[in-house]
């Protein structure tokens, strides 16, 4: 059929023809969309990629309008958020979309990237795609803390105060290097100045790229999917994949679409019925302007971060001649980092967790368990039976990678099937 | 998958339910909104303008949007309720200068234009009733909700003197042998001195709930058109989830 219409001489034709000599634009279109196949099993997992880029664009469209009204200065900051949530037109709706955009997106790559540890989906031949999309985890979680501090309300500050004075951990050069990351002795306006640069120029265009690059990557390798299964070892006399379909319109349309709609009925949800998510998404003592003489009674990072935070501070013993708070530092750091080895930890001969033996299921299953205890244990203020919480879940989130070369490779896996299958 | 979504459940519930714990010995009594109730929005601007607004200003809501959604006519509200020359499109700024303000209390009055966004609205309702006469603090009254608070009473001409008392108060538990409920002697009971007032008690329970419910629309003015336009955006998303739906379902038939 399309075939048929490239023939017709139509205006149409004759423009896309001239196009194309200059640029490929049907090529391309061909080579990521209708021509790109994806495995026909791909389950309800597989949409939080697209939802991720569709947060994306929401974040980028109503950052844009934010910036217009938004004053990045100690003095003006606080008022001009308020200035957008009540004199703006419809600056009440961006503002929402934007903070609740933030938590989406973290909701969204959270469950992507679950996605690709029970599918495993950074196996070979998707290394470099599981490690692009790392890099994007990182920026993500780095935009988001420099975003908080732009409302400038008194968790933004003291919220940024904390996470800033990691840094002063580091040994010897710790202090200088807390002053340099602020520019200032203590947090002012010029940090809040250059957090706003790095916020709404240099990372957004770090994310943008890296998102494209990643697309690069998956299109090269194709999609994994439930199975584990490679598609494009098993083709037809076309050369197309027997398990595979066109992307566009079948995933696009009849997958994509209607669950886009949901996460949209969802997210407006959010937005025009609870946009502080019970003070999840906007935290209550934001709604105070930031003051340096009066710290919150409880100073919780945003929800996100929290599982990480929760490990920062289940180090509460000095080791190796380093003091607890740099130990701290470094456990979080690895925790973020470490997901990045995945592709060289897993030994197992199968991909997929449908064809994994118990101990994968299980240590999976602890892994979620533990990220979910260690999320709401970094919302609480810390005590001692919170603090030994932490640390049983902080060991057993690390057990899950450190120990995978063994339990992979010891475990009974289940025969994989030849051709994927729809369940 | 059910794990993940009871695991989420519980943890966006989680923060509900802290924010209704009590505070102190004070028993919070939770506070129910209604920004549909014109009247009780009048009267609680009437009350803040007069009584609070002196010290705590409302620096980032406007004169004009608030007559507008109170329906108060703009030249009924310039003269009764707009204290300084501001025109009609002012911000509700007071004119009490920070420093000496500081001076004065210890600590320059907060702006309340987002107190109930910051403590909660069940916060404030509680705190204007908790005041108490405690003659160690320096402008002569305290508070249950905010012990040791730099302000005085604003509002004991209204409420009167509220003493705090020696009183039978209910216990938790049952008498074993006759089942009733028990009460134990507890003096930290907040009484008012009869006649000292010139609201009753309900009047003051009233006015408290007036001025927190002011103070709840002026936390967020575009509360009632967000809620609005919610309805209708989800609406056409179910709709348009419909289309959806039936478009792919076409996709689906052609590859199967």
């Amino acid at each position: 059929m399309e075939q048929q219409e490239a023939k017709k001489d139509t205006a149409w034709s004759r423009f896309m023809a001239w196009i194309d000599e200059r640029m490929p634009v049907t090529e391309t279109m061909q080579y990521h969309m209708t021509k790109y196949y994806a495995p026909k099993n791909l389950n309800f997992w597989y949409v939080f990629g697209v939802l991720s880029l569709v947060v994306l664009v929401n974040q980028i469209v109503t950052g844009i309008w934010l910036t217009m009204s938004y004053v990045p200065s100690g003095e003006e900051a606080f008022a001009s958020v308020e200035y957008i949530m009540r004199d703006v037109e419809f600056g009440w709706l961006l503002r929402y979309m934007h903070s609740t955009g933030a938590s989406a997106f973290f909701i969204v790559v959270y469950l992507h990237m679950f996605r690709g540890l029970m599918y495993g989906s950074y196996r070979k031949p998707r290394e470099l795609l599981w490690l692009i999309g790392m890099a994007i985890f990182v920026v993500l979680m780095a935009e988001g803390f420099f975003g908080y501090l732009l409302p400038w309300g008194n968790m933004s500050f003291w919220g940024a105060q904390v996470i800033v004075s990691l840094v002063g951990a580091v040994p010897v050069i710790g202090p200088d290097l807390m002053e340099w990351v602020r520019g200032d002795f203590v947090m002012s306006e010029i940090t809040l100045n250059r957090f706003f640069a790095l916020h709404v120029i240099a990372l957004p265009l770090v994310l943008v790229m890296l998102v494209f690059i990643h697309i690069i990557a998956l299109h090269h390798v194709g999609s994994n999917n439930p199975d584990g299964i490679e598609i494009k070892k098993d083709k037809d006399e076309n050369g197309i994949p027997k398990d595979g379909v066109p992307f566009h319109p079948y995933y696009t349309i009849g997958h994509d679409l209607p669950a886009i709609v949901i996460f949209l009925i969802l997210f407006c949800g959010v937005v025009f019925f609870m946009p502080e998510m019970g003070g999840y998404f906007i935290e209550h003592p934001n709604f105070e302007r930031a003051d340096p003489l009066a710290t919150p009674e409880h100073i919780a990072p945003v929800w996100y971060y929290t599982p990480f935070y929760a490990m920062l501070r289940a180090a509460t013993f000095p080791l190796f001649g380093f003091d607890a708070k740099f130990l701290g530092l470094v456990v979080m750091g690895a925790a973020i980092a470490v997901p990045a080895v995945l592709p060289w930890l897993d030994r197992s001969p199968v991909k997929s967790i449908r064809y994994k033996g118990m101990y994968s299921k299980v240590m999976l299953g602890l892994f979620v368990v533990s990220f979910f205890i260690l999320g709401y244990l970094g919302t609480i203020p810390a005590g001692p039976m919170a603090t030994v919480l932490a640390q049983i879940c902080t060991f057993v989130y690390f057990a899950y990678f450190i120990l995978m070369p063994w339990y992979t490779r010891v475990e009974r896996t289940k025969p994989v099937p030849e051709r994927v299958t729809t369940r | 998958m059910k794990f993940l979504l009871l695991a989420l459940a519980v943890s966006f519930l989680a923060p509900t339910l802290a924010q209704a714990a009590p505070s102190g010995d004070w028993d919070m009594e939770r506070f129910r909104p209604n920004l549909h109730d014109k009247p009780s929005l009048q009267r609680g601007a009437q009350l803040y303008m007069n009584y609070c607004w002196g010290c705590h200003s409302l620096d980032f809501q406007r004169y004009e949007r608030t007559a507008d959604f109170l329906e108060v006519p703009h030249e009924v509200f310039l003269d009764n309720l707009v204290f300084t020359d501001q025109a009609i499109g002012g911000l509700m700024e007071n004119a009490m200068p920070r420093e000496q303000a500081q001076n004065w209390f210890g600590a320059a009055p907060p702006d309340l234009t987002m107190v109930t966004r910051v403590r909660s609205e069940t916060w404030v309702y509680n705190f204007l009733r908790a005041f108490y006469v405690d003659p160690l603090r320096p402008f002569g009254a305290n508070n249950k909700v905010y012990p040791n608070i730099g302000m005085p009473h604003a509002l004991i001409e209204l409420q009167g003197v509220p003493n705090l008392v020696c009183a039978e108060v209910p216990a938790n538990g049952r008498d074993a042998l006759t089942g009733e409920a028990m009460t134990e002697e507890r003096c930290d009971v907040i009484e008012v001195a009869d006649g000292t007032g010139v609201m009753s008690a309900e009047e003051f329970d009233q006015a408290a709930y007036d001025i927190t419910n002011f103070l709840y629309y002026v936390g967020e003015p575009t509360r009632v058109e967000r809620e609005r336009l919610g309805v209708y955006v989800i609406l056409f998303l179910i709709v348009l989830l419909v289309l959806t739906k039936l478009l792919a379902r076409e996709y689906h038939k052609a590859y199967h």
